[in-house]
């Protein structure tokens, strides 16, 4: 009788002390990626393979293993989520090639147990975690840091995305939103860059000569660099542009900060959003308590952080951050 | 070797079996009801557009517009057949009946079939966008429970893979109007000759592609839950792939509905059993392409033998 009591004690002791540490030390979470062709994405896949590496060395996770399907197509992302299923996933962490075409297999995945948590490409299937990125309020941001710098206000332009795409709206829509509420600025041109420098640097070279002294430039990322020179190749005077966190836009950003003193703001979602999923994931794993959406921080540099910013972005690609533990308990206790 | 040249559905049949002992080995999970489900599910649209394919290729033509077709007909599934559904199945059929009349068109004009489907294919990619700007819809809520049955014994992919193989067996197999259809193939001026209305058949071997095409876009749909329009590119070259790799030939006339399922299974599974290995994505395509160039020479030197023999 004492032996079992022992026992049972023992069984108890041992509850409590799993219960302390980590509860997902034997959890396997994977990243479901679609895409991997832009260096955005090359630097998140990067992120989630050094974050993952760490947790599993620290005894976090069992594991956390990164796969990319070789085409970027829904119905290939959505057998590699079953497959991941039959793999004994315990979470898994995506990156959708649709938002809704995946409905079906993330179903099939919450069904069987599992934790998904869809960020950047989101999906909209109830049983999934989003954590999404409030690309209205990126655009609104921009104008409300203009308001600081040009109290005075003046004329602006708008170089915008990819035509068509959902993220282009958004942003322009905040953007748009800015200026109703700063209305000293006024939009007097808008043309599309489709996020790529030469193509903005075109785009803007054609719309100049119609346009009157303008005062900023409002972007969306991987547009500002060719702004500037569109501007310099015109012998316009460089006004404030909104940068995007492009290793080429901060270089230059320096360069004028060293030659005239120019200041400016950057800011644009970093890739390393896939290591906040990766803890959110294990977050819901260890059963605390997550609400289905979640908003990603942006990455905004300064002048202050221009330089350190510019220091750790390697040549081509864009300005990055590894989110840790804490950034995910903050992010999921500012959504309650 | 005799014996395998005659029975052409012995090598589509032995690939499946090695590649599916394999997956067993690495992932011992997938030999369950759910785990064959899970492996094999997205393997139903494929199957049937590989069927439609099949018709295509068995009058001895091409057809390069599949992938688009099968993603208009699952953007229309989730959209008109589920909010209107009299609209929805009349568009569908409309669908099916375009595909009979470009099948008569060819025939009539003497146009080459790769043109004219890669040309179709700009227009039902067309339609879909037009019909599905961004990626939405839902499925008709019939549609996903029969796609998501659970039926007794085997799994719902298992099971519907063994309809449609044994349907469309019977169809071209064995039923006097799939011989002829295989003669069209085959030879078209002896069936002509013979007193058939080829001009007919061949609208009639088009009309069934759309039908099996359609019924892939709405099987695919009522997996995925909603639809893109470029949800089934990657079905054209799916669906060739698994015809030949099925025992079908380019030639005409020699295909086998069977084989043409097994073949869709087998590029699925190829497709999941990289997956496992953890192969690099860079890596995955290259290695896709050797199974088929495999399972083809071996295919290959078992019919050189045959000839020998």
């Amino acid at each position: 009788m004492t032996i079992s009591k022992m026992l049972l004690s023992a069984a108890g002791f041992a509850m409590v002390a799993g219960l302390a540490q980590a509860d997902t030390s034997g959890k396997r979470i994977a990243l479901s990626n679609n895409y991997a062709g832009n260096s955005w994405r090359q630097a998140m896949l990067e992120t989630f393979q050094e974050t993952g590496k760490q947790a599993v060395d620290d005894g976090v996770v069992a594991a956390a293993d990164a796969y990319t399907t070789s085409e970027n197509q829904a119905t290939e992302q959505a057998a590699q989520i079953q497959n991941m299923i039959l793999q004994g996933y315990d979470a898994i962490v995506l990156n959708a090639a649709s938002p809704t075409a995946l409905n079906g297999a993330v179903k099939e995945a919450c069904d069987a147990g599992l934790v998904v948590v869809s960020f950047d490409g989101i999906v909209t299937e109830p049983c999934a975690w989003r954590i999404a990125v409030d690309f209205a309020a990126m655009g609104k941001e921009e104008v409300d840091y203009l308001a600081t710098r040009l109290p005075d206000g003046g004329k602006l332009l708008e170089i915008r995305g990819l035509a068509g795409v959902f993220v282009d709206d958004e942003i322009s829509k905040g953007i748009h939103e800015g200026v109703a509420e700063h209305d000293q600025f006024e939009i007097v041109g808008s043309v599309h860059g489709d996020w790529a420098q030469d193509v903005s640097q075109k785009a803007v070279a054609g719309i100049l000569p119609s346009l009157p002294p303008v005062v900023g430039v409002v972007t969306q990322g991987g547009d500002g660099y060719g702004a500037a020179q569109a501007f310099k190749a015109a012998g316009r005077d460089t006004p404030l542009i909104v940068l995007g966190n492009r290793q080429d836009e901060l270089k230059w950003w320096s360069e004028q900060h060293e030659a005239n003193g120019y200041e400016t703001m950057s800011l644009s979602i970093a890739p390393g959003v896939a290591s906040l999923a990766f803890w959110v994931a294990q977050q819901v794993l260890d059963g605390a308590d997550v609400p289905k959406d979640l908003t990603v921080p942006f990455l905004k540099i300064t002048q202050d952080n221009l330089a350190e910013a510019l220091e750790t972005t390697p040549e081509g690609s864009v300005a990055n951050v590894t989110y840790t533990l804490d950034d995910a308990k903050t992010v999921i206790s500012d959504a309650k | 070797m005799t014996f395998l040249s005659r029975h052409r559905i012995i090598l589509p049949v032995v690939s499946l079996a090695v590649l599916l002992a394999a997956t067993f080995y690495m992932q011992p999970r997938a030999m369950s009801y759910f785990g064959l489900n899970l492996l094999f599910n997205l393997a139903v649209p494929i199957a049937l557009a590989t069927i439609a394919q099949m018709m295509i290729i068995m009058v001895n033509d091409i057809d390069l517009s599949l992938g688009a077709f099968v993603s208009l007909a699952a953007c229309v599934t989730a959209t008109f057949l589920n909010d209107t559904p009299m609209i929805g199945l009349l568009i569908l059929l409309a669908l099916i009946l375009s595909y009979a009349v470009l099948g008569a068109l060819i025939h009539a004009l003497e146009l080459p079939a790769i043109v004219v489907t890669l040309g179709m294919s700009f227009v039902w990619s067309g339609l879909a966008l037009f019909i599905l700007s961004s990626p939405g819809g839902a499925s008709p809520g019939w549609l996903r429970t029969l796609m998501t049955v659970k039926p007794p014994f085997a799994p719902m992919a298992v099971v519907a893979a063994v309809i449609i193989a044994g349907v469309t067996h019977l169809l071209i197999i064995r039923s006097g109007l799939g011989t002829v259809l295989r003669g069209v193939g085959g030879n078209a001026r002896s069936v002509e000759r013979a007193g058939w209305p080829v001009i007919r058949l061949k609208a009639l071997a088009y009309g069934l592609a759309g039908l099996f095409g359609v019924l892939a876009g709405m099987a695919l749909v009522g997996l995925t839950t909603s639809a893109d329009a470029n949800i089934a590119l990657r079905y054209t070259l799916l669906s060739i792939a698994g015809v030949i790799l099925g025992g079908g030939e380019f030639t005409g006339g020699k295909v086998s509905p069977v084989g043409a399922v097994i073949g869709a299974l087998t590029l699925t599974l190829a497709a999941s059993f990289l997956s496992f290995m953890r192969l690099s994505p860079d890596w995955q395509i290259g290695a896709q392409g050797a199974i088929l160039i495999l399972v083809l020479t071996a295919r290959l030197i078992f019919s050189r033998k045959g000839a020998e023999a």
